[in-house]
């Protein structure tokens, strides 16, 4: 069920293209990744754990060699234009990558002459507002602590494209409607746009205008978020319904003894008479990728 | 300027935008010329994406009940009378299905519910 975005979008207003991007390891490969986004807009790349989420943002930026495909960046290539590319990338890892001896002032010290518009007013600005002790060593930090350091550090350099690598993981709930709260403010300027990757769609969806969902290495979808949400519908019932064209109908099935439940892309053929005896709900993304993850698992594509 | 959206509802949240924007435009809440929030503002107040409130806007621009100026923002349209007045149809007939139902519950007949009626519409209109 591979598809693109139909929407033809005005090529300069493209922060980030990617096509048909492949990496080959001996357990894992990554192939015919392509997706882009325009400014003024937030996409999730979701996906189970080991999808290929951080292959992909570790190929955007060059920190893995691609074996195959295209990518540009601000329209410029992203090896080729490197240095030109990440002085308008705010980059936050899902690991800390920051030595732990330094501390914050330290660390920025040394980071900071490597970008072309560092703004240390804005800096100062986010370590007060994250409570963040700029003589702290950065190995003291808690988990939280350190993702908001890398905040910091990203958002002070007049970026233009953020990336994220699942910012979330491991974080409380109020540091995530924290971390929420901070991109809904960076997106108030059109000309900025943000690609997060994550495992947990339900925190982090509400600000995605566009959601690429990657399964064992591959696109399984790139698609406005609402579209996608609007596209499936969950429906659960009595057993006695079931027949086998019914089960057609859905992309997956979970049967108990006291009912179904079942994902579906074709609402439309169910009967309105058979409708009647069921309940018709809006997936939620994560229940939308638990029934496509399971689908692959069973072989079908 | 109130929207309240809910995530649980069946009704996609672009809808529920447009219609709270409707309502509060037919009610004269929202007046002629008034400015909205902007696409942006209402998606981080909301907390939703961007592209559903520009869906929402720009429906509600295809309907003429707000036009939007390049660079500057989205505006309450003049809203015709007879808009209004079929609005306010509409919310009367809705109340009018609340009764219908109810008096179905006492098993009712319809000259049973007019004479209702009647006898209420006497008791608020001044004797001459």
């Amino acid at each position: 069920m591979s598809e693109t975005d139909p929407v033809r979008r005005n090529s300069s207003s493209l922060i980030l293209e990617i096509q048909g991007l492949g990496k080959y390891f001996s357990e894992f490969e990554l192939s015919d990744v392509t997706f882009s986004l325009e400014k003024g807009y937030v996409m999730g790349l979701i996906g189970p754990n080991g999808s290929g989420k951080t292959t992909t943002i570790k190929l955007i930026m060059n920190l893995l060699k691609k074996d195959r495909g295209e990518i540009k960046v601000f329209g410029l290539d992203h090896v080729k234009d490197e240095k030109e590319i990440k002085n308008k990338i705010g980059f936050v890892y899902d690991e800390n990558h920051y030595y732990g001896v330094l501390t914050i002032e330290q660390m920025k010290k040394i980071v900071a002459p490597m970008y072309q518009y560092w703004d240390e007013h804005l800096f100062q600005k986010y370590l007060k507002e994250f409570d963040l002790n700029p003589k702290q060593k950065i190995d003291k930090l808690s988990k939280g602590m350190k993702t908001k350091f890398s905040l910091a550090m990203a958002l002070s350099h007049q970026a233009e494209l953020i990336i994220l690598d699942e910012p979330t993981s491991g974080l409380d709930p109020v540091f995530r409607n924290e971390l929420l709260e901070i991109l809904y403010f960076l997106m108030q300027d059109e000309n900025k746009a943000i690609l997060f990757s994550t495992h947990i769609t339900s925190d982090l969806e509400r600000i995605a205008d566009y959601i690429t969902f990657i399964n064992q290495g591959r696109v399984v979808f790139t698609s406005e978020k609402d579209q996608v949400l609007e596209r499936f519908s969950l429906v659960k019932g009595p057993n006695y319904l079931l027949d086998s064209s019914l089960e057609k109908q859905f992309i997956g099935l979970r049967k108990s003894s006291v009912g179904f439940e079942g994902l579906t892309a074709d609402l439309e053929v169910i009967s309105p008479a058979m409708k009647e005896k069921m309940i018709v709900e809006r997936p939620t993304l994560d229940e939308i990728m638990i029934y496509l993850v399971n689908r692959t698992r069973m072989g079908v594509r | 300027m109130n929207i309240i959206i809910s995530h649980m509802s069946g009704e996609p949240i672009y809808q529920q935008i447009i219609n709270q924007i409707k309502t509060l435009i037919l009610a004269g809440d929202l007046t002629e010329g008034e400015m909205l929030p902007s696409i942006r503002q209402l998606g981080k107040d909301l907390r939703i994406s961007v592209i559903t409130t520009k869906r929402a806007y720009e429906e509600l621009e295809r309907e003429k009940f707000i036009y939007s100026v390049p660079g500057k923002g989205s505006f309450v349209a003049l809203q015709n009378c007879e808009a209004r007045i079929e609005n306010k149809r509409k919310q009367i007939e809705e109340m009018l299905k609340d009764v219908v139902k109810e008096s179905r519950l006492l098993n009712l007949s319809l000259a049973e519910i007019t004479e209702i009626l009647k006898n209420v519409y006497d008791d608020m209109t001044p004797a001459k």
